[in-house]
């Protein structure tokens, strides 16, 4: 009897560390793309500089740009690229402003342009947590966990497809570390972004 | 038993009708926009005016998709474009489809090295080379660098972003689904051109109808699908196909009405026959005198010229009604000064610059003669000499008192001068009508209709324009390139957004060659290009595409402007570079900058730089200006003809008479004014001509009160006015017909002249109409 009530105990433990766990793993499970994007909304404002490398097929060594990102919630984000040619692109509500090296500028409504907006959208829709937005244009799958974590975004629109076949966000936290595109011809650009501010 | 001179009068007036009718069957007959432009403009609207009819602006046939589903529009979008691009009456059709657009796209890639503007001497040396490569690596390496890229393998100097660098400024329509679309994106746009600038009305109804059997081909599983269209032949059509009903609706109502009336008053068919043959000798005269006169007769003028009916059937009503008096000397007198006093008022519209006005003035004047000849020479013949007229005692004795009423309140018309008049001069500023479209047939909402589809096209706004004119295709193009350094550096120092110019489509000949001389040979180039390479991140295996293309265009040599055919690019090429009988006139439209552009300030800037003969227009300002010219003539002929008048009565009744006769047409004319004003109608030169038409008309009742002797016995004096209300009667219903008229110069000149000669007759009877005294006393 004795025996059979430690077993009873074992078992019983053994049943209440399993329950733990499996509750423990449900938990694990249930943080997903809502709670990364509820997050990230938290987030008013960031400022960061980030190093882009596009590796294309018909260059032998990749190009490397170098610049500043910042972004004010809920949308507005500049990307001033510094090196090697300056140029700016400062993204507000429906506005897309670039200006280039030469002092050229050139101002594009979002709504004008389905294909410009879906994929700036990517970036600003992410870090502004709005899963709303990024579902317009891709279909979205979560990995990792709070502190490491990849959202992988695949176009659902054909147009966009031709070009794009996935955009890799990594993270830790809140914070974004890199943001990689795969062409659809096989290219692909990396940007490595480290945070220098953030409210 | 006829008399002789019976017989040559009547022969002389058949062989006169016969004449005239030979002449109108041969006449040609328009009914186009024409008559609302200047015959005579200044240079820069001379530029305006001939695009207008015939330019490439004016061949460009704007075409939206309504209703259905973004996808349904889309569908159709590109089966009508499809279809049209089958039709030999359009020259291009485009949809924003990248597969219409390839042609456009393939002649700029095409041609690249001949188009670039970077390809100068040393382009293509080791230093050159190596500096464009670096120069699109680091395009590459930016946020655009994901399209910059494809372009490496076969255009590494990028001359491709050079060209397109030309064309920034002007943005298109929006584009979804592979379709152009508006704004809002609830319509699909396309733009199609016709082939020929020569086409006439016919043959752009012809177009437009093609257009709709296409599209109801390309709709046809899709019922809630509507087309709209809009530009320079839609306009014409439309307008073409309202004047023409209109003026067979009027002309006929205006008959019959007419027929009606004379037939309530005569009670004889004779009459009535006898009384139309004023008119239909005097209508069939006018429009003869117009075709002589300017070798076609506009269908406006048909329109005002029923109006005619009005005052030649006067004549016959004054003949029959106040026949069998014994002072046949004084009716003819009067008859004579007041078909005068209309002469003189239309003889200054000939001389009008405004094509329907000079017509209309030949067609009254030709017409108002023969018809007062025929009314004084073959009616009397015709006419049976003893005419059974119903006795109108009844009517005739209470119009007397009715008449002898209005004398006591003569105050009525004095008071009503003067509040009318000051109200006109409370109102001044707002009383003339300044716009060139307030004249036109467009209904309001195709106006609206016509602004929106120009707007989902963004940049087709062509309100200024730098233009000038050259001897020949290279001249112009030189000049083009000439100007467009100027313009520049216009750019940067930033007086104006950008700019478009036919040069940067089709290069001179002579820049052309320059281009191909700084393209070395294939061995040359290789070299340079490996030299080039050395250190670079692209190996020159990867850039064959490129010494092929560039040894291509060196071979291929000049490009003509045969290559642009069925592109896009072709018609925007043509809409800047126009052949004309004897020279080339050059139109490069300008992107403003937000706030506008001073043409003056511009113009400086372009006559420091020493660009001769180039001028800067703005398009709303010089249509503004063709038609204030246009008011401003009218106004001084309407107050010459008024004085023509006038100085008529002083010469033939002295200036007493002349001042007693004048004053009541005067308040008829400012009360009419002032009632447009009070409604808030604003005044157009048509109004003016009415005014100048109600005096002519009014006259004649004015110069019949004023002949009127106090000895002269009852019963005449009552015929006489019987005869004037019958005519008032007469011209105010078919006037008045022409003011219900949805043609707006139609319905201007109806309801000024409809609601003016009334007042004149009404004022006329209360100042000029004496009391009548018995003969016996």
């Amino acid at each position: 009897m004795q025996q059979m009530r430690k077993l009873s105990v074992v078992t019983r433990a053994c049943v209440g560390i399993s329950l733990l766990v499996a509750a423990a793993t449900s938990m694990a499970a249930e943080w997903g793309v809502n709670d990364l994007m509820q997050s990230l909304s938290q987030k008013k404002a960031g400022t960061a500089t980030f190093v882009e490398k596009k590796f294309i097929s018909t260059l032998n060594q990749p190009l490397e740009s170098t610049g500043q990102l910042a972004f004010t919630a809920p949308d507005r984000l500049e990307k001033r690229t510094l090196s090697p040619a300056a140029e700016s692109m400062i993204l507000q509500g429906d506005k897309l402003m670039v200006e280039r090296a030469d002092g050229k500028k050139l101002n594009v409504s979002l709504s004008d342009r389905p294909e410009v907006s879906a994929f700036v959208e990517s970036i600003r829709a992410t870090l502004a947590g709005d899963k709303a937005g990024l579902e317009k244009y891709y279909a979205i799958v979560l990995n990792g966990k709070p502190e490491q974590w990849q959202i992988s975004l695949t176009p659902t629109q054909s147009k966009m497809q031709k070009v794009i076949s996935q955009i890799r966000i990594q993270g830790t936290k809140t914070q974004i570390k890199m943001i990689t595109f795969l062409q659809a011809d096989g290219d692909r650009s990396e940007m490595t972004i480290t945070e220098t501010s953030s409210k | 038993m006829v008399k002789r001179s019976t017989r040559y009068i009547l022969l002389a007036w058949l062989l006169f009708i016969a004449a005239a009718v030979a002449v109108v069957f041969r006449t040609h007959f328009v009914a186009d926009l024409s008559a609302f432009l200047p015959k005579s403009p200044n240079v820069k609207q001379q530029i305006l005016v001939e695009q207008l009819k015939e330019g490439a602006i004016a061949r460009l046939v704007l075409i939206g998709i309504e209703g259905g589903d973004a996808t349904q529009r889309a569908d159709a979008s590109r089966q009508l474009q499809a279809e049209l691009s089958k039709r030999p009456l359009f020259s291009v059709v485009q949809n924003g489809d990248p597969a219409a657009m390839q042609a456009d796209q393939a002649y700029y890639f095409k041609n690249r090295y001949l188009l670039s503007p970077a390809v100068e001497k040393d382009h293509f040396s080791e230093a050159g080379i190596k500096a464009s490569i670096q120069q699109l690596l680091i395009a590459m390496s930016g946020d655009s660098g994901l399209l910059i890229k494809k372009l490496l393998p076969s255009d590494p100097t990028g001359e491709t972003l050079q060209i397109l660098e030309q064309f920034m400024s002007s943005g298109g329509p929006r584009t979804e689904d592979d379709v152009w679309v508006s704004k809002d994106g609830q319509r699909a746009v396309l733009m199609a051109q016709l082939a020929s600038s020569g086409l006439n009305t016919d043959e752009q109804a012809l177009a437009l109808d093609d257009i709709r059997a296409a599209f109801t081909k390309a709709s046809q599983h899709t019922p809630q699908l509507k087309l709209v269209m809009t530009g320079t032949a839609v306009f014409s059509v439309y307008s073409r196909d309202t004047i023409k009903s209109e003026v067979e609706r009027l002309a006929t109502l205006g008959t019959v009405l007419v027929i009606v009336l004379l037939l309530l008053v005569y009670r004889s068919f004779r009459l009535l026959l006898l009384g139309v043959l004023p008119v239909a000798s005097g209508a069939l005269a006018g429009i003869a005198a117009v075709s002589i006169g300017f070798g076609y007769v506009h269908g406006l003028t048909l329109g005002f010229g029923t109006t005619l009916i009005g005052e030649a059937v006067d004549y016959s009503i004054y003949l029959f009604i106040q026949s069998g008096q014994e002072k046949k000397a004084y009716f003819w007198r009067t008859i004579r000064l007041g078909v005068l006093a209309s002469i003189a008022g239309f003889a200054v519209l000939m001389v009008s610059s405004f094509p329907g006005l000079s017509q209309l003035g030949v067609y009254s004047i030709a017409g108002l003669l023969v018809a007062v000849l025929v009314t004084r020479f073959v009616l009397p013949v015709l006419m049976p000499t003893q005419l059974k007229m119903p006795a109108l005692t009844g009517t005739a004795t209470i119009l007397d008192h009715v008449f002898e009423g209005l004398r006591h309140i003569r105050w009525v018309p004095i008071v009503l001068l003067v509040v009318s008049f000051t109200y006109l001069l409370m109102n001044h500023q707002r009383l003339w009508s300044r716009q060139l479209s307030s004249l036109s047939t467009i209904s309001a909402a195709q106006s609206q209709l016509d602004a929106k589809l120009r707007g989902d096209f963004g940049n087709t706004d062509m309100r200024y324009i730098v233009s000038f004119h050259a001897p020949t295709q290279e001249a112009a193009l030189q000049k083009a390139e000439t100007v467009s350094g100027v313009l520049n550096q216009l750019v940067a120092a930033n007086q104006i957004q950008g700019f478009q110019s036919p040069s940067n489509i089709l290069p001179s000949v002579a820049t052309q060659q320059k281009r191909l001389a700084a393209i070395p040979d294939q061995a040359t180039l290789v070299k340079n290009l490996n030299a080039a390479l050395v250190g670079m991140p692209v190996s020159a295996d990867k850039l064959t595409g490129f010494v092929t293309a560039v040894t291509a265009a060196k071979q291929q040599g000049v490009i003509t402007k045969a290559g642009l055919a069925k592109t896009a690019s072709g018609v925007l090429l043509d809409s800047m570079l126009i052949r004309r009988a004897n020279d080339y006139l050059v139109m490069m439209p300008l992107v403003p900058l937000a706030n506008g552009l001073v043409t003056n300030t511009f113009q400086q800037s372009l006559d420091r730089a020493g660009l001769a003969g180039v001028s800067v227009l703005d398009v709303v300002e010089e249509t503004s200006g063709v038609f204030g010219r246009y008011t401003e003539e009218a106004m001084t002929l309407s107050l010459v003809g008024s004085a023509a008048i006038v100085a008529l009565f002083v010469f033939s009744k002295g200036w007493r008479t002349a001042w007693r006769i004048s004053f009541p047409l005067l308040c008829a004319v400012v009360v009419v004014m002032a009632i447009f004003a009070w409604l808030h109608i604003q005044m157009t030169i048509l109004h003016l001509v009415g005014l100048l038409l109600l005096v002519a008309i009014g006259s004649n009742y004015v110069l019949f009160f004023a002949e009127d002797e106090t000895d002269r016995d009852l019963a005449s004096r009552q015929k006489m006015e019987v005869s004037l209300v019958v005519a008032n009667l007469a011209t105010v219903c078919s006037f008045g017909l022409l003011g219900t008229s949805s043609v707006p110069v139609l319905s201007f000149m109806g309801s000024t002249v409809g609601i003016g000669t009334f007042l004149a007759l009404i004022f006329a009877a209360m100042l000029v109409r004496q009391r009548y005294v018995k003969a016996s006393e």
